[in-house]
């Protein structure tokens, strides 16, 4: 009774229904695709733009590029400089956004902790400018006394090497703005990461006797690995690139290994103190550093991303 | 027939229980390192605020720590070592945000006023400011102008990414299937990376290509900030448009509604609240953008409401400029007032942006559990 009540599936498939061609329908698909294809053409023209505008430098005479001798001695103490403001933000904040995700996670009481998440976002809001302002003005005199401290005491370590600036307006003070500016971006990735860690795993983990920590090393932090990874990456995306707060805390200079006095200077800020008053070929090089910026962030970002792809698929919680 | 009831175990006889502190034992530990702290920074060169945490904290977590260590044993020692470095970090992150808010708003409201809203820079000088220290002129000079570019900038930059950003997150949700769909997505990522600076020396390169070497305008600075925003308003729009069940569009399909009508009237207003909120919440984003406008709107210290000739002040450029190069060198203070005066005025903005973000999206919620 059942095999002749349904009809062949040959049939069925013989006239699919095709819906009618209708003008409102292609017009729409159209231009959601062309605003799509936009998003594509702007990138391009970003990375066209630039490198156009970047070409005078490679082919000029070395002699001519700012400093006088070619464009990488140029720009390599201002790409350490980068690294190292976000290296230093990096150490900073990495350690204190897992504890503040924990914290808001699995240790602050459950009414408490949603309140809290929207306290540490406030942090993101506010504008970079208002950190540089508050970084100049009061955060550089209040560790420069902590800076003298590690000059005198930890001279011997080049990085740490002595007389720290009377102003504070050194490396490690635009370092620690920077770790105040990414530390919501690894807080909000890592604590997402944590509250999705299967509950079952970390009743089990208690289960079998295990203190809080101990449930938090065995159940959520390898669950939320690739996230806090991912984190970290995209806050070190956001200090390579971030500029105001090193343009106004740095009194910047040049190159030199010491992190507590003036000098040094980062990409970013280099084309925010220089651009508005440039002309002819340091513009082209601003514009090439820039590139160069545009491509290390771009590394950064591509291996964030590619972390969490390569980790989600077998992650538990799917 | 009484049953017999087994003696209860010592907690020596157990091998699975330990001694345990009282429940008490840390608030009591807290007290006191607050105590032995307070003490010791007094004897270490004077009490400060700073060192009277930094001491307590360091007192509590060695006590509390060596204490559940020699009672309870190591596991527990650790767990409670952790708890209090986890609720430390909470503290020192609570530093920063407090120290910002409470210094912005001490040192803004000196000169934020309905004055300082409502007048530009034009003829202000050096002068004027050490004259006003003096105490022989009124301090003049406020935020108008910059105001009016950053409304007029941020306008502009919203007019161009929110359609563009829209209709790319429908094509996505929607159309997008294959190669053209991964690549968008993709390169969306890549855009939400790029930094603020490297935007605006690409608009400022296009201008100096199409119109001129050191070409600076309101309008350059939109576009500037449109590349930031709008891989911002894709994502959010999105992921606003994901979560419309699938079974919506069905019944609409099943009506014989077309597939644009469907998206117009049905996916589209469903969505509605979380995709205005994330609009919202990408001007806030760039409303604070500070580094792509130097370098292509420029500065000001007048009034110009047409963002397509000459350059245009934008309030983050005016903290910045006014921080950085006060009118006169050896009276700065009035334009770090200015200064700060501009940076309440911008996070006020930038948080009642983010209040109205919230606000549309409880009230424009789709009305659900009927």
């Amino acid at each position: 009774m059942t095999t002749t009540a349904t009809p062949p599936p040959t049939e069925r498939r013989s006239a699919p229904p095709r819906a009618k061609a209708r003008p409102g329908d292609r017009i729409f698909s159209r231009s959601a695709q062309v605003a799509g294809i936009l998003i594509l053409i702007i990138l391009a023209g970003v990375a066209a733009f630039l490198v156009r505008e970047a070409l005078p430098t490679f082919t000029a005479d070395p002699s001519e590029i700012d400093g006088g001798e070619g464009f990488l001695s140029y720009v390599w103490p201002l790409v350490f400089g980068t690294v190292a403001a976000a290296l230093i933000a990096l150490v900073v904040a990495t350690p204190l956004a897992l504890g503040i995700a924990l914290f808001i996670s699995h240790f602050a009481p459950r009414r408490l902790a949603q309140g809290l998440g929207y306290v540490v976002d406030l942090l993101a809001a506010i504008p970079s400018v208002v950190f540089g302002l508050w970084g100049i003005q009061w955060l550089a005199p209040q560790v420069q006394p902590a800076w003298a401290w590690l000059a005198d005491n930890l001279g011997f370590i080049p990085l740490f090497t002595g007389p720290a600036s009377a102003t504070g307006r050194t490396m490690m003070t635009a370092g620690l703005v920077l770790a105040v500016m990414i530390l919501p971006i690894i807080t909000a990735i890592s604590r997402e990461v944590f509250l999705q860690t299967p509950t079952l795993h970390e009743e089990a983990a208690l289960a079998l006797g295990a203190t809080r920590w101990e449930m938090i090393r065995m159940a959520v932090l390898p669950f939320g690995r690739p996230g806090i990874i991912s984190g970290i990456m995209l806050g070190l995306g956001r200090a390579l690139g971030e500029t105001m707060a090193v343009a106004m805390v740095l009194s910047t200079g040049g190159f030199t290994w010491s992190m507590l006095t003036s000098g040094n200077n980062t990409i970013a800020a280099e084309i925010a103190l220089d651009f508005p008053e440039s002309s002819g070929l340091k513009t082209n090089t601003l514009i090439a550093a820039g590139l160069v910026l545009f491509v290390i962030t771009l590394a950064v970002n591509m291996f964030a991303r590619w972390i969490v792809s390569r980790r989600s698929e077998f992650s538990g919680a799917n | 027939m009484s049953i017999d009831t087994l003696p209860p175990a010592g907690p020596a006889s157990s091998s699975l229980a330990h001694n345990q502190l009282p429940r008490y034992t840390t608030q009591i530990v807290l007290v006191a390192s607050l105590a032995v702290g307070a003490g010791l920074s007094a004897v270490f060169g004077g009490f400060s605020p700073i060192r009277f945490a930094v001491l307590s904290t360091l007192v509590f977590l060695i006590v509390n720590t060596t204490l559940s260590a020699v009672v309870e044993g190591r596991r527990k020692a650790v767990d409670k070592l952790v708890t209090a470095l986890v609720y430390t970090a909470f503290g020192i992150a609570l530093v920063p945000l407090i120290s910002v808010i409470w210094s912005v708003l001490d040192n803004g409201l000196e000169r934020f006023s309905l004055d300082f809203l409502q007048t530009s820079m034009r003829n202000v000088t050096g002068l004027n400011d050490q004259q006003a220290l003096e105490g022989a002129a009124p301090f003049i000079g406020g935020a108008y102008h910059a105001i009016v570019g950053t409304f007029l900038i941020t306008a502009l930059a919203s007019v161009i990414s929110v359609p563009i950003g829209l209709l790319t997150s429908i094509y996505l949700v929607e159309y997008g299937r294959g190669r053209l769909a991964r690549a968008i997505t993709f390169f969306v990522d890549v855009m939400t990376g790029i930094p603020s600076i490297v935007a605006g020396l690409f608009a400022a390169a296009l201008f100096a290509v199409l119109f001129g070497v050191g070409t600076r305008n309101g309008f350059a600075g939109a576009v500037a900030l449109s590349v930031l925003m709008i891989p911002v308003v894709v994502r959010s729009s999105e992921e606003m448009l994901r979560i419309v069940p699938n079974e919506l569009r069905e019944a609409a399909y099943a009506l014989g509604v077309p597939k644009w009508r469907t998206i117009v009237r049905v996916v589209v207003p469903t969505a509605i609240s979380g995709i205005a909120s994330g609009v919202t919440l990408a001007i806030a984003r760039v409303v604070g953008e500070t580094a792509p406008l130097i370098v292509t709107a420029g500065f000001t210290s007048s009034i110009n409401t047409n963002p397509f000739s000459d350059w245009m002040m934008s309030l983050p450029a005016y903290v910045y400029s006014q921080a950085m190069r006060p009118l006169s060198g050896s009276s700065p203070q009035p334009s770090f007032d200015r200064a700060w005066a501009a940076a309440l005025t911008l996070i006020l903005i930038v948080m009642v942006l983010n209040l109205v973000a919230r606000l549309i999206a409880r009230l424009f919620a789709p009305k659900t559990g009927r």
